[in-house]
């Protein structure tokens, strides 16, 4: 497919049209981008009165730093837990309510409604419920043995993010889980299962290979909701706490540059994580497009 | 090897809305039935019902002797060819027809003989590697039709499965499905809406109705002695001219008063097919036949035959005559047809 050429009569008309997106990118991105670029090869004393142009310096003591490298992989466990648990979820529902013939609707509303709410409301929601003193699922668990305090465990805390931000993402993925399972024929099912292949084999068989697009598209979405779109989630819950152990990329920078008014450091680390989205971008755009189709 | 009867089969779906009203069919030992019908007759739901893919209300359906309302798809040994192929898109040629069997258990080596040897037949060899988005209509319609032979299942059950394909192909399927059915000698039930289809494949023709079974007989025979007037309408193509009769003092007369003398008693519709009819200018009507004045209103030349559209004892008539026309629009002529050639039906659309 060819898109049609158009001739316009006046030479900077087209350049005028363009030009509100064109301002919109430049003073929301490429600047503070550019100047992110521009502070993480500067080192600023703490009350911003000098500050010297260092090169790599911030990088390299990025890399050298355990606790960058230990977010890192806090990043990685985060964003892996968060996509498996809220794909895993939202795919079961997805199966569940598309077999359903006229309650789907109703559920279909129902499971969409947690991505209405805030970030920030959702990550207090779950705060509420975990919370160790007051909260109603430290006191079930407990009537199980299981002592919970996420302010002191940090495995307590990962989990308890891990939930919230995939709570989140549930309704998103399902919807596009939902639309996935009704765009495969019914005929198809109906031949799998004259061919012999019981419920669980045909969805192992037709329906999960059928859904792939699908679920590649929400796999890159996903990593990148759980690495940059959960900071409001953490905030609210945990503050990247105890002693770091849900303190992901995005929440470091915040911490580093924010509290810790070490803006050179904190402008490095989001230059890398600039680096990431715009691989991920190139995964997403390069692969959805080629790879996964049948 | 088998045969399908079913029994006194109903279909109420959720609302009361009934599809099948008590359906009894038996199909012979390695015969093809058609079922035929209007949509929304009910022939989708009932061939589904053999298939198991719908839930039978009331009756029984029997597969080589066996009831098998509660029996799942899968162990009820059929095959069915889908109207869309409903070929897996992401598997390969090969692995479409290897499924069942592979599912079924079956080893390596036999599923390999069994899928190259079907595709011998079909022809199907060169695509075995090919994926379905790679294949043109035809091709897929003929994996397909693999898909269920390879398996040598007791029953075929096919859901207008030539729908989809242009004219020219649907001619050259519609002899290669009949061959197989006839080499492989497998049971087959056919659900068609195409008239031609219906005539042409089937041993046995079921015309369909508002769920109910209208006729069940050797096509020729129903196309020859049409039990009611929706039969009569429905095959044969052009559909039979039917024209209504009145009852008055002298006898049965048409619309604007022509008596017909032969219409035997009770007879208050009758029927011409328009390839029993002929035109004739002046000449008198064999005895006991109809000869109706008319005049020509249309001629459409198909070139091996014409169809003349002619208004006749106040109603349309459709003459075919072969060749070329002798007459033209707006010529007076008669329309005659032999008295064995008549059809009559009573008021309720029954043949008399």
């Amino acid at each position: 497919m060819q898109a049609k050429r158009t001739i316009f009569p006046n030479k900077f008309l087209p350049y005028l049209l363009l030009a509100p997106q064109l301002l919109i990118t430049i003073v929301f991105f490429l600047w503070p981008a550019g100047q992110a670029l521009w502070t993480s090869f500067l080192r600023e004393d703490a009350f911003g009165f000098k500050s010297t142009f260092v090169w790599f310096e911030n990088y390299i003591q990025l890399f050298e730093d355990p606790a960058y490298l230990n977010s890192v992989w806090i990043t990685a466990v985060f964003a892996l837990a968060v996509t498996l648990l809220s794909m895993s979820v939202s795919l079961l529902m997805a199966v569940s309510v598309n077999s359903l013939i006229r309650s789907g609707k109703a559920y279909t509303t129902l499971l969409v409604w947690p991505y209405a709410v805030a970030p920030a409301v959702a990550g207090i929601l779950w705060w509420f419920m975990f919370n160790p003193s007051i909260g109603i699922l430290p006191y079930m668990l407990a009537g199980f043995g299981i002592n919970w305090n996420h302010r002191v465990d940090s495995t307590d805390a990962l989990i308890l993010v891990v939930l919230a931000a995939a709570w989140k993402q549930i309704s998103y993925n399902f919807l596009f889980f939902l639309a996935g399972l009704q765009s495969i024929p019914h005929s198809l099912i109906e031949a799998a299962a004259i061919d012999g292949a019981g419920p669980f084999k045909r969805f192992r068989t037709i329906v999960f290979p059928l859904l792939s697009p699908t679920t590649f598209f929400l796999l890159v979405v996903n990593i990148v909701y759980a690495m940059f779109d959960t900071f409001a989630i953490i905030h609210a819950t945990t503050e990247g706490g105890p002693s770091g152990s849900t303190t992901i990329l995005v929440y470091k920078v915040y911490a580093d540059g924010q509290l810790g008014l070490n803006l050179g450091s904190s402008a490095a680390q989001s230059v890398v994580l600039m680096a990431i989205v715009v691989v991920l971008t190139v995964i997403q755009f390069r692969w959805i497009e080629r790879r996964v189709q049948y | 090897m088998a045969t399908v009867d079913l029994k006194d089969v109903k279909k109420t779906y959720a609302g009361n809305v009934v599809a099948v009203k008590g359906v009894s069919i038996a199909v012979p030992d390695g015969q093809l039935c058609v079922l035929v019908g209007p949509s929304g007759c009910g022939k989708s739901t009932l061939l589904r019902m053999i298939a198991g893919l719908e839930t039978i209300t009331d009756g029984t359906v029997s597969i080589d002797g066996k009831v098998v309302n509660t029996i799942g798809p899968a162990e009820r040994d059929i095959a069915m060819v889908f109207q869309n192929y409903a070929l897996y898109p992401h598997m390969k040629v090969y692995d479409n027809m290897a499924y069942g069997l592979r599912n079924r258990g079956m080893g390596k080596d036999e599923i390999d003989k069994r899928v190259r040897e079907t595709a011998k037949i079909l022809e199907l060899g060169a695509l075995l590697e090919r994926r379905p988005r790679e294949l043109s209509g035809g091709q897929r319609q003929r994996v397909a039709m693999g898909r269920a032979i390879v398996r040598s299942p007791k029953v075929f059950l096919f859901d207008e499965p030539l729908s989809n394909l242009d004219a020219k192909l649907r001619g050259q399927m519609r002899v290669e499905i009949k061959n197989l059915q006839r080499t492989l000698g497998v049971t087959s039930v056919y659900v068609t809406h195409d008239q031609l289809e219906a005539m042409t494949l089937a041993d046995v023709l079921v015309v369909m109705n508002g769920g109910l079974v209208e006729q069940v007989g050797n096509p020729l025979d129903i196309y020859e002695k049409p039990a009611s007037t929706f039969v009569a309408s429905f095959i044969g193509a052009p559909p039979m001219n039917l024209l209504p009769l009145t009852d008055s003092a002298n006898g049965a007369t048409l619309s604007d008063g022509t008596a017909v003398p032969q219409a035997p008693k009770g007879a208050a519709i009758l029927g011409v097919r328009p390839e029993d009819a002929d035109v004739a200018v002046g000449a008198a009507a064999s005895a006991g036949g109809l000869s109706l004045p008319a005049t020509v209103e249309g001629v459409e030349p198909v070139g091996a035959e014409s169809f003349l559209y002619c208004a006749a004892g106040g109603q349309k008539i459709i003459v075919r005559v072969s060749g070329r026309s002798p007459a033209n629009p707006g010529d007076t002529l008669k329309v005659v047809a032999k008295a064995e050639k008549l059809h009559w039906f009573d008021t309720a659309g029954k043949r008399v």
